[in-house]
């Protein structure tokens, strides 16, 4: 599978392949289970016994897809029409394609299940992520110095904080100019990385990086001004 | 974006603020991190780096959040 743009399995997969049916990680009960065993063993069968688990294998699939489109379906109104099936049959179609490839770097450290479900479960986030922003704008030169002005932040706030505000914003513009990019979008704007991703041709991991140092430079410029960043922030949109 | 104040902003200016692994790294285990949840083992424990991974990225924290609720909900599957 390839998503362009996102987080790719491409991108994020890169465990050493082992022999067929061997469990050489621990999973939760330290041994590869029965049931993992069994779909180890029909997938990697010839004929109509492959076939049949094959097509069990894209249920389970079109399952977890289905499952992700329902959990996001409240906040996608636009969606119109079949449009969600499809965007699941469309995952779990990947998805396979993505498991198959890859069944000898599964491991055993968690159910064959567990380990095929996170790939339909990523295939239609993103497509999903990238259907609600369709068509949207997305925003990649907003200046420091009126960011927090852009994200509504009113004047008694800014008063009360304007040191704190200040040094932020000098921060931010001490940053080079693809990690404000990088910041501003996804930290301010709440752009999704996968569509952020999209849009600068390159991908999750590389993005999360690229956020990831400007956190951390903007972090020790606040230390280096006196302010207190030891507390363990969580980020939420 | 709702008039957020200045706490909420400075969290997702920041992030978390201890050692994180990358998202790379976290798809790779996450199926391994849900299991142990599920299971009632220490993930965290298991797998360092990876919690505070889901709480500076949300993407990864959405897929997380949907596959604990999907092998929550069809354990044996």
């Amino acid at each position: 599978m390839t998503v362009a743009g996102a987080a790719s399995v491409e991108d994020v997969v890169r465990p050493p392949s082992v022999e067929p049916g061997l469990s050489v990680s621990p999973s939760p009960t330290g041994l590869l289970d029965q049931e993992s065993r069994e779909w180890l063993r029909d997938l990697r069968a010839e004929g109509p016994a492959r076939d049949a688990a094959v097509e069990r294998l894209h249920a389970l699939l079109l399952r977890a897809a289905r499952f992700e489109v329902a959990r996001r379906r409240p906040t996608l109104p636009h969606l119109r029409g079949d449009e969600p099936g499809e965007i699941a049959l469309e995952a779990a179609d990947d998805a396979l394609m993505s498991v198959l490839a890859r069944l000898d770097d599964f491991r055993g450290a968690s159910r064959f299940t567990t380990w095929a479900y996170k790939f339909a479960l990523l295939e239609a986030a993103v497509r999903l992520r990238k259907r609600a922003w369709q068509g949207r704008e997305v925003p990649l030169e907003q200046e420091t110095w009126d960011l927090f002005s852009s994200v509504g932040l009113g004047p008694a706030a800014a008063a009360e904080q304007s040191e704190l505000i200040a040094a932020l914003q000098e921060g931010i513009a001490g940053l080079t100019p693809h990690q404000r990019r990088v910041l501003v979008a996804l930290a301010v704007d709440g752009v999704p990385i996968d569509v952020l991703a999209d849009r600068l041709n390159t991908n999750r991991g590389a993005l999360y990086k690229t956020l990831h140092d400007a956190r951390h430079n903007l972090r020790r410029y606040l230390t280096a001004r006196g302010f207190d960043t030891t507390i363990s922030f969580k980020e939420s949109h | 974006m709702q008039s957020p104040d200045v706490k909420h902003i400075v969290e997702r200016l920041l992030g978390p603020s201890g050692a994180e692994i990358g998202c790379d790294e976290c798809f790779e285990q996450l199926d391994r991190y849900v299991d142990l949840e599920v299971a009632g083992h220490d993930a965290d424990a298991a797998l360092p780096g990876l919690r505070a991974h889901l709480e500076g990225c949300p993407a990864c924290r959405e897929e997380h959040e949907s596959l604990l609720a999907l092998v929550s909900r069809h354990p044996h599957s």
